[in-house]
């Protein structure tokens, strides 16, 4: 009996030839526990060196190989060819972002982005090693420990139109780390990530709430940034009510 | 150490259709919120000008009262009321996100949330309503 396929097609661009992407076809063979990546590099492997694409752990962790499945941002390592057999499935890189070639996109907007809230602890006064660690209580640690798991994949950007509208968007991830180190008790450098509160930061944001959707891990930067909308506005009337008090 | 950032000149920048709010029925709904509010808007534009209408005499009153009792009003005032209803159960949604509401150490699930908000506003809603029916009769 001949073995089961599954047809992929697959955005290419190849910038030395291409003047725009165009779509390949490649039919590979069905199996049930392989996952969209596993028919990446059976292509790249028996059928077709010259695909280029970016992964590298395989379970979820490294936020590589996230890609356009069907017109959905998913980590291809995660999506099951048996949740699409036997329709075709359509492979391209990551909405939003510029394509380098095939299936790579360019992330340089997103580092970027990402290096401006500053996430890391800041403090303002550093107590000496020998002081011991910084103690933090389970109630503590709640409020911010969902946000610490975002492996910047970037499927948020690619879910959320307002970034593709307003490329100035701070967007989702970078927001909801920068909210994740605001939220830490130990860290003393909110009034270094203002960043957050100005026009293209929170305030871009119409919650169409897509990326909360998307996230592989369960990390809800919708919310992250609806609440840094409610702090930042109570603080802004908390500087107008109260001048003198400590913001 | 600086980043190494790929050739510009050979990026390809893909646009956004016009059409992206038709290719998911999520984007079609936030479409749907976002419009909502302009129906909102604008039956208040109308509730103001009844008002208005109210402070020239109890004639002008009525004259536009008529107006509105045509089947154009009656119609946009149907569709404004399903937009509002719309965009009064996206707000208790969004409520949810924006306050988490804890019972001790317990948080309150989302849709528990969504449902004790719209549990108070029928409460309110039907007060209203019965205040309204009292004073008329």
């Amino acid at each position: 009996m001949a073995e089961p396929t599954i047809t992929l097609n697959v955005t290419r661009y190849r910038p030395d030839k291409d003047r725009a992407p165009t779509t390949q076809s490649y039919v590979v063979p069905y199996r049930e526990d392989w996952v969209v990546l596993d028919a990446l590099n059976h292509i790249k492997d028996q059928m077709d060196g010259t695909l280029s694409y970016r992964w590298s752990c395989r379970m979820g962790v490294c936020g590589s190989c996230g890609m356009m499945v069907n017109g959905t941002p998913k980590l291809t390592c995660a999506a099951f060819l048996r949740d699409y057999y036997p329709q075709e499935i359509r492979v391209e890189p990551l909405v939003n972002f510029p394509i380098i070639r095939d299936l790579v996109i360019d992330m340089t907007d997103f580092m970027d982005k990402l290096k401006s809230v500053k996430p890391w602890i800041i403090r303002k006064d550093e107590k000496p090693v020998s002081e011991g660690e910084y103690l933090q209580t389970p109630a503590e640690l709640e409020a911010f420990h969902q946000f610490t798991q975002c492996i910047n994949c970037m499927l948020c950007y690619a879910a959320c139109p307002v970034y593709g509208l307003e490329p100035k968007f701070l967007g989702p991830a970078a927001i909801a780390l920068g909210y994740r180190y605001n939220m830490d008790s130990r860290d003393q450098g909110k009034d270094q990530r203002e960043i957050i509160g100005n026009h293209d930061g929170i305030w871009d944001c119409t919650f169409v709430g897509e990326c909360s959707v998307v996230c592989p891990k369960h990390v809800d930067p919708a919310a992250a940034i609806q609440r840094s909308k409610v702090d930042t506005t109570k603080n802004w009337f908390q500087s107008i009510l109260m001048p003198w008090g400590q913001r | 150490m600086s980043a190494v950032r790929p050739d510009a000149s050979k990026l390809y920048h893909r646009k956004m259709p016009a059409t992206w709010w038709l290719t998911k029925q999520s984007y079609f709904l936030f479409m749907l919120r976002e419009l909502s509010s302009v129906f909102v808007a604008l039956f208040l534009v109308v509730y103001l000008c009844q008002l208005y209408q109210l402070s020239q005499g109890p004639d002008a009153y009525s004259a536009f009262t008529q107006k509105l009792s045509s089947p154009g009003w009656i119609l946009f005032h149907l569709v404004a009321l399903l937009f509002a209803l719309y965009h009064s159960f996206t707000w208790f949604q969004s409520s949810a996100v924006v306050l988490p509401l804890r019972i001790g150490e317990r948080l309150i699930s989302r849709p528990i949330v969504t449902a004790l908000h719209v549990g108070a506003w029928a409460i309110v809603s039907v007060v209203v309503l019965v205040l309204f029916l009292a004073l008329k009769s």
